[in-house]
């Protein structure tokens, strides 16, 4: 059974000019110990998908749907039921670590409050705990640093300690939300490296929600392409990269400067934009951007449908099929 | 002739009474209708280099010399008119752009700039601009909150452009950009610099982008420039470590599974650099001569360079005669 299954995630939101959808029916399953990736622009509703199922939403905000974690349904808790899992079982980590450290506290104190109210140990306990927490995700001199504040440290040693800070209650499923966008090369290979190894050694599972189709590669067992609101193609990630079906897909690849490309060669630019939840196409929602569209395209939503071993996909043409 | 040339540039600034060298003796030549990469780890100088190249700030040693004149720091009020083809691409167009007034307004200042148009040419010019960049000459009516972040980009680049620049230093112009607006700006820029036979100086962090468009690339590190090059070949054939490094942690997007190395450590603080090789902290070559002195930037002919003992042509074990330590 599957560690999280969401099933017909749909979230709107009222505006002065009515609701628009942001996320249209969305499914998907996280397996235990898998990394599952969310890949899409901005604009398609990959985070709120997230924040959704944490009942993270802001106000004005409706969600219906499931999120079966657990045998419980997460749109549905509230109170202390939510409170229990949000936070707990389901972590998260967000793009810049700065918004969730606190600046004037002690990294050793953020921690072992986080440890205290979770596991109800005695503060000295919590503080020990908290240098092992320090430890694991390689700080080095855990001592020190439970002294030392956030902004003495540098983006990526704070992305470690934010990491610290969610597995402190040591959660089933990590959310980590552009984790390593703010960093640089050199130090986001050291969280991937990371991260890899709380799912091989924890059996953590993590949804990753990433624009890099590079970081996806790298670490993501499974990957979802969102783009307007809805999934267009999910599958193993090796398959997935390596032979993408979907128009969208295969376009954000190619947009990509590739290694193998010798020579200076254009970039193949994806026409147009991510269109706006309020002026969501007809149709395939990428249809205007599409050289394969056909006149189905345009009039009926393609529904994600398996295609092969573990695959999905959303196109009414299927241009890159494989022939039997 | 190069069109730009920074020689032994030094940025120094202030902190708590403490000089911090931002920029320790880095050159640079920029030629017109190439793109030259200028990469390197946050922290590495790279764009206090590019704002000392435009005047922002001004080099502690060293000069910059634009068009054949020395250029000079700007000062409040006018610039020399001829430092003005020299121009800036911030990262975020939107706190570049004046929220308040039209597309059209901001790069006709630049015109104006140029001199001697009158409105209505001016008018025309500028919707020449926005058609060059590949937007419609209507955007020119509107505000820059009307539009998206990469056409903002462009926005800012056709301003640029109103003042028939020679050089334009762009500073991480596409990393708050996805994907695919990346992609239209990162073509945008190599059809420019050659149909306007532009030099452009691109700062970023992105590997990948600088691999695919630049035509040289120079390597910071901690304020020094480690190696340079033709970027097809410093990428093929890395002669400095921390180049090799970099290449390494660039992640694959074939979805084959392969993680990326890690550089252990970190960018060491520029107030206190390590002795000697500034690198070799990092460094898995690192040997005796390492930590003693700093190596200098030694030419390997076909305009390659890398300041790393392993390249000295004297061979690895050699002692310098004088350490650069100190150099302007």
């Amino acid at each position: 059974m599957s560690l999280l299954a969401v099933e017909q995630l749909r979230v709107q939101i009222r505006t002065e000019n009515g609701e628009i959808t942001i996320v249209d029916g969305v499914d998907y399953a996280v397996e235990e110990g898998q990394v599952f990736g969310v890949a899409g622009e901005s604009g398609s509703g990959k985070t709120i998908s997230v924040l959704a199922l944490l009942q993270l939403l802001p106000r004005g905000a409706s969600t219906s749907g499931r999120a079966i974690y657990n045998g419980r349904d997460l749109l549905r808790l509230s109170g202390r039921a939510l409170r229990r899992i949000r936070g707990r079982e389901l972590a998260m980590v967000f793009q810049d670590p700065l918004t969730s450290l606190h600046p004037m506290m002690t990294i050793g104190r953020q921690l072992s409050e986080h440890v205290r109210v979770h596991e109800g140990a005695s503060k000295r306990a919590a503080l020990a705990r908290a240098a092992e927490l320090l430890a694991e995700v390689r700080i080095p001199d855990p001592e020190r640093a439970l002294h030392a504040f956030p902004h003495q440290f540098s983006g990526g040693m704070r992305q470690r300690v934010a990491i610290a800070g969610a597995l402190a209650t040591r959660p089933k499923l990590l959310i980590a939300d552009e984790p390593t966008t703010a960093l640089d090369v050199t130090v986001q290979a050291g969280i991937l490296r990371l991260l890899d190894r709380l799912r091989r050694e924890n059996r953590l599972s993590v949804i990753l929600i990433t624009h890099d189709l590079g970081v996806m590669s790298s670490i993501a067992d499974h990957v979802s392409v969102f783009y307007a609101g809805r999934i267009v193609e999910s599958g193993p990630t090796r398959d997935l990269l390596s032979a993408p079906r979907h128009p969208y897909t295969r376009a954000l690849l190619d947009a990509l400067p590739h290694p193998e490309a010798e020579g200076r060669t254009q970039l193949l630019a994806i026409p147009g934009m991510p269109p706006s939840p309020r002026r969501r196409p007809s149709g395939c929602a990428f249809h205007p951007r599409c050289a394969y569209a056909t006149d189905e395209s345009r009039t009926d939503v393609p529904p994600l449908v398996p295609v092969s071993d573990g695959r999905l996909l959303a196109c009414h043409v299927d241009p890159f099929a494989v022939a039997p | 002739m190069s069109v730009l040339e920074v020689r032994s540039l030094d940025v120094v600034y202030r902190r708590q009474g403490v000089a911090v060298h931002a920029v320790v003796g880095a050159s640079l030549a920029l030629e017109r209708g190439r793109i030259t990469g200028l990469v390197g780890e946050s922290g590495c100088g790279k764009s206090s280099l590019a704002r000392a190249v435009v005047g922002l700030v001004k080099p502690a040693a060293g000069e910059i010399v634009f068009a054949g004149t020395r250029l000079s720091p700007l000062r409040r009020g006018a610039r020399p008119r001829h430092e003005t083809r020299l121009q800036m691409v911030f990262q975020n167009p939107y706190s570049s752009l004046n929220p308040r007034r039209t597309i059209g307004s901001q790069i006709a200042d630049g015109l104006r700039l140029v001199g001697g148009r009158k409105r209505g040419a001016s008018r025309v010019r500028a919707g020449e601009l926005l058609e060059q960049v590949g937007m419609s000459a209507a955007a020119a009516g509107r505000f820059p909150h009307q539009f998206s972040g990469g056409q903002r980009q462009r926005i800012a680049i056709a301003r640029a452009l109103a003042v028939d620049p020679e050089v334009i230093v762009l500073d991480e112009p596409l990393s708050s950009l996805d994907a695919s607006a990346q992609a239209q700006i990162a073509n945008l820029l190599v059809g420019l610099a050659r149909e306007l036979d532009l030099g452009l100086l691109l700062i970023s962090h992105d590997l990948a982008i600088v691999r695919h468009i630049a035509d040289d690339v120079s390597v910071m590190y901690l304020g020094r420039i480690v190696e340079e090059g033709r970027t097809r070949e410093v990428w093929a054939a890395p002669q400095h470590p921390y180049t090799e490094a970099l290449v390494a942690a660039i992640p694959t997007s074939d979805g084959s599974g392969t993680l990326p190395e890690a550089l252990p450590g970190e960018v060491p603080d520029p107030a206190s650099p390590p002795s000697g090789c500034r690198f070799h902290p990092r460094c898995s070559y690192v040997f005796a001569r390492c930590p003693t002195a700093d190596p200098p930037l030694y030419d390997l002919g076909a305009d390659r360079a890398a300041a790393c003992f392993l390249r000295d042509p004297l061979g690895v074990a050699r002692q310098p005669k004088t350490t650069r330590e100190g150099v302007t």
